[in-house]
């Protein structure tokens, strides 16, 4: 048996606890990934979702329960700690990348995500522009000639897209992303998805990803999950998952909560 | 003449203070207090070294350490205990000013005209002029290295946390460590100055360090007017153009008989005139588009 890419045990997250408006936010969840695998996270506004990515990310503490990565257990390490680990896309565009470091500066800082920095070593070495450059012609947006352009002055689309190659540049046990395209029009978003499909299956990496869009939940993927108060109420391997419609997911997600699901981006598209 | 190169010579000392300010307040976006503490300190324990007869070389570097470590405290205060970072700054400056009494042991601590300091190693002839060159190279030494360090993986991590700190943690990046080494540097270099001044001056004093903060921030910012857009070693040159031209305006306000006890009062309204400089150059284009928009509308 191989070890499991994410195991996540008996997660419970409080939010205020002890207060009036103590909020009971992840509920005993249980959730393992195998290597590979490419879960794609659906469910209301507030259920937990991104409270669920945060603690594995480590960015959040967690109240009770245990995450370890890759056979390791990460429950107490610091998001920095756990680097070597997971790679992480966000929401916001800006948050990805340092806007005043160049993208050669940058595609060089995530070469080293979660490796000890020296002070006697070049921060970009000459040997690895190649590298950039190849992996910057592959997300086909014209980047490769714009190594050394301020990040922060290219559009949001372009940095996600920057983004998500520095996430991947050095292999990761697992890649979390949370509705890493809820932020771009709806073309860019449909590239920068579509990049995330290209990369995650060529390389074969454990993701998480968070998405409003319904037809994305589908669409990429080898296995369905949502979310609901903090529960994992419908978990659907690639299987069950292939032939499903818009309609039978909102379906099925009444059918295990018992409401509608209330999702203003859902309701939207 | 001798009056134009003595204020060169003071400006390129206030050049590595104002370099020192920069780093944590461009790179951490951090005004640090510190700095009116670490000023006097690098004075005190260079001119106490020098007294007890350590040579300059090492006299000067104890007083740059003496400054890091300075650094050092303000750093874990604000990084480990969370203490925001004004507050830091007035903590391990109020500390400083008895640190800095313990060592010098007075408020005050002159070096005899024998005491051998760095810049009268060596002798070019002129005094004023061996203290330019002296100081001219020692800032083009702390500017090279500086470069050399914020393009190593380490100084490519501490930029990064000043810019993303989300970002640098995602990446492995140890926010606080990097913090407590900008803090570390520039407040070793503010003492570097500290100790280079009370070298010129023959003296060093508790209260050599009010307006340290001001005095640099304003170097700093007649900088970034002057060029806008400039790489990290380009901006560290035009910092010393900047420290210049702002010792020159002062020093022409003296000649001007203002009575140097009001000096300091001259250093904030000058940054006041400087910080606020960008927002009425804004309001002026603002003025003029209405105005352009009034006749348009009329016509
Ligand atoms: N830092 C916080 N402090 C207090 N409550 C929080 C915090 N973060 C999240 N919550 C609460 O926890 C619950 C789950 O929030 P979470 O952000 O995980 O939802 P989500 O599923 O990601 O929703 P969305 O689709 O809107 O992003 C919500 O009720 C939210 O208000
Ligand atoms: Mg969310």
């Amino acid at each position: 048996m191989t070890t499991p890419a994410l195991e996540v045990h008996k997660l419970n997250q409080w939010f205020e606890k002890g207060t009036p408006n103590e909020n009971h936010a992840l509920k005993n969840i249980e959730l393992t990934l195998q290597p590979g695998e490419f879960v794609t996270i659906i469910g209301g506004n507030g259920a937990g979702k991104s409270t669920l990515l945060n603690s594995v990310a480590g960015s959040l503490q967690v109240t009770q329960g245990q995450i370890k990565i890759a056979g390791k257990d990460v429950t107490y390490q610091s998001v920095a700690k756990r680097a070597n680990l997971i790679s992480r896309v966000f929401q916001d565009p800006r948050s990805g990348t340092a806007p005043l470091l160049t993208v050669k500066e940058n595609l060089a800082l995530a070469l080293k995500r979660g490796a000890w920095r020296n002070f006697w070593r070049k921060g970009v070495r000459r040997e690895d522009l190649a590298l950039m450059k190849a992996k910057l012609a592959s997300l086909n947006l014209g980047l490769e000639d714009r190594l050394d352009t301020d990040i922060g002055l290219l559009s949001g689309g372009q940095r996600q897209a920057i983004t998500l190659l520095m996430a991947t540049i050095n292999l990761p046990e697992l890649l979390l992303l949370d509705e890493h395209t809820a932020a771009l029009d709806p073309a860019t978003s449909a590239t920068v998805m579509a990049l995330t499909q290209q990369i995650v299956s060529a390389q074969n990496i454990t993701t998480l990803m968070i998405t409003h869009n319904m037809q994305d939940a589908l669409k990429y993927g080898t296995r369905l999950i949502m979310l609901d108060h903090g529960r994992i109420v419908v978990d659907l391997p690639q299987e069950k998952k292939q032939g499903l419609t818009i309609p039978d997911l909102l379906d099925l997600f009444k059918e295990q909560s018992g409401e509608e699901l209330n999702d203003d981006a859902v309701l939207l598209s | 003449m001798d009056i134009l190169t003595s204020n060169i010579s003071t400006g390129f000392l206030w050049a590595i203070m104002a370099i020192g300010v920069y780093l944590t307040f461009r790179i951490l976006d951090i005004a640090d207090m510190t700095a009116e503490g670490s000023f006097p300190l690098g004075a005190a324990i260079t001119a106490h070294s020098l007294v007890s007869g350590v040579g300059p070389l090492a006299a000067t570097l104890l007083g740059f350490c003496g400054g890091a470590l300075a650094g050092l405290v303000s750093g874990l205060l604000h990084t480990k205990l969370k203490i925001p970072d004004l507050l830091t700054g007035i903590l391990t400056m109020t500390g400083l000013y008895s640190v800095n009494l313990f060592v010098m042991k007075a408020a005050n601590l002159s070096l005899l005209a024998d005491v051998k300091t760095v810049f009268t190693m060596v002798n070019v002839g002129d005094a004023t002029l061996t203290t330019i060159v002296i100081g001219l190279l020692i800032l083009l030494i702390v500017i090279g290295l500086l470069v050399l360090f914020f393009n190593t993986e380490m100084g490519l991590a501490a930029r990064a946390v000043g810019n993303n700190q989300a970002m640098a943690a995602a990446n492995g990046i140890n926010n606080d460590n990097m913090k407590i080494i900008v803090y570390m540097l520039s407040n070793g270099l503010i003492a570097l100055s500290g100790s280079l001044m009370a070298q010129t001056n023959g003296y060093a004093d508790v209260s050599m360090g009010i307006g340290t903060l001001v005095i640099a921030l304003s170097a700093i910012i007649i900088a970034e007017i002057l060029v806008r857009n400039v790489t990290f070693g380009q901006r560290l040159l035009m910092i010393i153009v900047g420290a210049v031209i702002y010792r020159l305006i002062i020093a022409g306000v003296l000649q001007l008989g203002v009575d140097p006890n009001y000096l300091r009062l001259f250093y904030a309204l000058m940054l006041v005139l400087f910080l606020a400089l960008p927002l009425v150059e804004k309001e002026v284009k603002k003025a003029r588009e209405r105005a352009a928009n009034k006749r348009e509308m009329n016509n």
